[in-house]
């Protein structure tokens, strides 16, 4: 616990990528195994189920410091973070654990699960006991699951392979899907062989940015290919040894939500990953994605649903061909291998590749642009050709080029009452974007969610409070939704240093997580460049 | 026999009055006499037709009041009269000159802390206790999530990024409230790393200091290093002010620190974007504000500016009459405060 203590103060000290890299580095040099896979786990936003309610924590903590709840609530108005306002108020610490990770972790936090109140309270007081108040902390800050230290799955790999000179794709692929934290799944993410087991596996995905100042500075049109962006659920189909795999972005095996592509995964040729779209689809054209949350939102999905809302991938990419990783072959390749795939299966096949819009010229392309609203997409993704799939978002080779209005993927972290008729619901949200690893308030936003959705909105702000500020709530960040607004610009009155026009709710991602949602960096990209 | 004062100090809109002696400590706005606690800017308005401080406060608080100012001093422990009201100062080890007020009349005592620490500061006498019918105190970190590590171990810690960065080949520039904070880091830091610079703000109350008899290391003017001095050796010390201004540039590739109590708070830190935050506070910690009410023995504790409500309610749960009392001083001190805690 205490290299891992360390290491957490070490990243939360520095605002400064290669430091925060060095310090993992380091870290993963110099851990026992069965500490990095926990390390790794947390690390990259994963975390146990939540074991304790933090009301108990909470209880536990006041007694412990012997202070009244009122003050508990002053610490932590003043503090802001529930982990940190604990190891502060607990009694001076006058212990250090020498224990690793894996036994806090295993032997003391998992069990607790199976637990009665009072054992996990006496449990919890003698862990305290054990630890200095930077252990408290980083212990704490396992059990609240609000593991935010700048650091993101991209950072960690890096990492990794700075310590294990295991390539950084290589590692990238290992630590998606669903792995065990196990000293046996450490010793594998760091192993020099290359040929991995899991079948399941999906790819890092390859992300975009959206593009920055105008479209001419891309060069000549004829380097690019040209597709739609669609507006669907973001996926990877896995076609290995004789099953089907399919994973959302926010790494969620979704095989059993959508039969169709389950279905449509037996078609593939052995040994197969296509990267693509999950859109809610018929007679040619894609539904409002509202149709497909009908569809997302249900347990048991009847032959009604089915028919009403039947969905197709749209096929944009080949990573895997003949269970050979070509990520590393020229895009106009994949692309090529990808159609010679598709079109081998039929019509019905509920598997479409995503067609290549033509252009003469960049002028050419913004007239066609003007139709992207009636065909359902968001925009353009222009791909350089001859560029390799790479891991993660860069800038260069992927460019997203959306129609007005802006959009950006936020997370809601405030909200009141409305007034008049909504005044009983929580229906006016502040949302917030990450910035070196804290939710900055962005926009606030009040309209485009239906009756039903604000109603379930409401009812989160009720169950997930963690403060109150006269009206207004402070939830649990959690939910994240797509803003859309029309201009954007420097304020020097905005924290984010950003003001944006007219923001407005234009769906609710279920599909995303809160740290998939976009960065302030992200965002200051939209900027208008400086005169 | 004498009555009981009962309002022998009360605060009404110029700040804490005394109106059988007819001045004022610290107040807000400009008047016929003011008592100071200390010379630090949210403590003193300028426009008083007279100030009386304690003797090692003088030279700071003719810095900022200029050479017209009617400034009127006595030494710690002495007792001047006022209108038969007994006055005297006595060391709250805050920062060079800082001083409790003790305010006796017909057998009543206020006293007023200012702002006081009980930690060690080489730089200025230790916090005296003094026994008084009301104490009134500051709480600037009145919460008890504010506990300062032990100072030698945080100046070693200062040491310790010092050499860092030497070996890194960066500048060391550390921020800290100049007047006070900067001289108990140089006091305490240790000098045989490398040459200290300091910010025009800082050198100047280090004239001050040295002039005072306190023993500071030897620090020079950055602005008047030549051209091509090697600032990877040196550490500067510089106001927290200074943080986003073009003087810095001229150190080329530095890490930064800052030395303050709100260092204790990682968002307030996050917030501050430095490379290092050093928890180091000239005001008392949360068992140091209650130590010292204990210490005062009053039966009466008047809590003002800082976390004074929760203080306050604190102290009445448990056995004191405690008010929390609105004061201007946090209008600097607690909202800016995390730039500069003075
Ligand atoms: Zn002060």
């Amino acid at each position: 616990m205490k290299a891992f203590a360390d290491l957490y103060a070490a990243l939360d000290a520095t605002t400064k990528t290669n430091e925060k890299i060095a310090a993992m580095s380091q870290y993963f040099r110099s851990a026992p195994s069965e500490d990095i896979a926990w390390a790794v786990h947390f690390l990259i936003g994963r975390r146990p189920k939540r074991l304790i309610p933090t009301r108990d924590l909470v209880e536990w903590a006041i007694q412990e410091a012997e202070m009244p709840d009122w003050m508990f609530g002053e610490c932590y108005q003043a503090v802001g973070d529930l982990a940190e306002t604990i190891a502060l108020l607990l009694p001076a610490a006058n212990a250090s654990s020498q224990k690793p990770l894996r036994y806090w972790v295993e032997e003391r936090l998992l069990p607790m699960r199976d637990w009665d109140d009072r054992a996990r309270r006496n449990s919890m007081i003698e862990a305290w006991r054990e630890m200095s108040e930077r252990q408290r902390f980083a212990w704490n800050k396992l059990i609240t699951g609000e593991f935010r230290v700048g650091v993101s799955q991209n950072l960690v790999v890096r990492a990794l392979a700075e310590a294990s000179g295991v390539e950084a794709n290589v590692l990238a692929h290992r630590l998606m899907g669903d792995w065990q934290p196990t000293a046996g799944f450490a010793a594998q993410i760091l192993a020099q062989e290359t040929a991995d087991a899991d079948v399941s596996r999906p790819y890092p995905f390859c992300l975009a940015y959206p593009l920055e100042g105008e479209v001419e500075e891309l060069g000549d049109v004829r380097a690019w290919q040209i597709e739609w962006k669609w507006d669907g659920i973001r996926s990877q189909l896995i076609r290995r040894a004789w099953r089907t795999f399919l994973w959302s972005r926010g790494e969620e095996l979704m095989t059993d939500r959508f039969p169709e592509l389950a279905a449509a995964g037996a078609l593939l040729p052995e040994g197969t990953v296509l990267d693509g779209e999950v859109l809610p689809w018929k007679d040619g054209a894609p539904l409002p994605f509202t149709q497909m949350q009908r569809r997302i939102g249900r347990k048991e999905l009847g032959t009604k649903i089915l028919a009403e809302v039947p969905v197709v991938l749209v096929a944009f990419d080949l990573l895997e061909h003949g269970g050979r990783d070509v990520r590393e072959q020229p895009l106009d390749w994949r692309r090529a291998e990808l159609e010679r795939i598709l079109g081998a299966l039929g019509e019905e096949s509920h598997l479409v590749a995503s067609p290549i819009v033509g252009g003469a010229s960049w002028e050419d392309l913004k007239r066609t642009r003007g139709q992207a609203r009636e065909r359902g997409v968001e925009g353009f993704m222009l791909k350089r050709r001859g560029s390799i799939y790479r891991v993660g978002r860069r800038r260069g080779d992927w460019w997203k080029w959306k129609i007005n209005p802006y959009s950006v993927d936020a997370v809601l972290i405030y909200a009141q009452p409305g007034n008049g008729r909504r005044a009983s619901l929580f229906t006016d949200y502040t949302f917030g974007v990450w910035d070196g690893g804290e939710l900055v308030p962005f926009a606030k936003a009040y309209s485009g969610l239906t009756d039903e959705e604000i109603r379930q909105v409401d009812a989160f702000v009720r169950n997930n409070t963690i403060e109150k500020f006269g009206p207004v709530r402070r939830v649990k960040p959690e939910l994240v939704f797509e803003l859309a607004f029309e201009a954007i610009q420097r304020s020097s009155r905005h924290r984010s240093g950003i003001a944006v026009r007219f923001p407005r709710m234009a769906r609710w991602r279920t599909d995303k997580t809160a740290e998939q949602a976009d960065s302030l960096e992200t965002i200051r990209a939209l900027l208008p460049r400086e005169p | 026999m004498a009555e009981p004062v009962e309002n022998l100090l009360e605060r009404n809109s110029h700040g804490l009055y005394c109106a059988a002696g007819g001045f004022y400590v610290d107040p807000w706005n400009p008047v016929d006499c003011a008592v100071i606690t200390h010379a630090h800017a949210d403590h003193v308005v300028p426009g008083s037709k007279a100030y009386l401080c304690v003797r090692p406060c003088t030279p700071l608080l003719r810095l900022r009041l200029g050479a017209e100012a009617a400034i009127e001093s006595v030494d710690y422990g002495e007792t001047i009269e006022r209108n038969g009201v007994r006055v005297s100062f006595h060391p709250a080890g805050h920062i060079l000159g800082s001083a409790q007020v003790r305010i006796e009349h017909r057998g009543e005592t206020f006293v007023v802390s200012g702002d006081y620490k009980l930690a060690p500061d080489p730089t200025c006498p230790a916090f005296e206790p003094v026994r008084c019918h009301t104490f009134v105190t500051e709480s600037t970190f009145g919460l008890p999530v504010f506990r300062w590590p032990v100072p030698a171990e945080v100046l070693g810690e200062m040491n310790e990024w010092w050499r860092a960065n030497q070996q890194a080949g960066k500048a060391s520039v550390l921020f800290a409230y100049p007047l006070g904070k900067a001289q108990r880091v140089l006091a305490g830091i240790d000098p045989s790393i490398g040459p200290i610079y300091t910010h025009g703000a800082v050198e100047q109350f280090n004239r001050i200091y040295r002039d005072s008899g306190v023993a500071l290391p030897p620090t020079a003017y950055a602005r008047s290093a030549p051209t091509k001095t090697d600032w990877t050796r040196a550490l500067i010390l510089a106001p927290p002010m200074a943080k986003a201004s073009p003087w810095l540039r001229r150190f080329g590739d530095f890490s930064t620190g800052l030395a303050s109590g709100w260092m204790r708070i990682r968002g307030t830190r996050r917030r501050q974007s430095i490379d290092r935050g050093f928890v180091l506070s000239d005001h008392a910690d949360w068992p140091a504000l209650l130590a010292a009410v204990r210490a005062s023995q009053a039966r009466t504790v008047w809590v003002t500016h800082g976390y004074r409500a929760p203080l306050a309610r604190w102290l009445a749960e448990n056995g004191s009459d405690a008010h929390a009392i609105e004061t201007r001083y946090e209008e600097s001190a607690a909202v800016e405060a995390v730039e500069a805690e003075p």
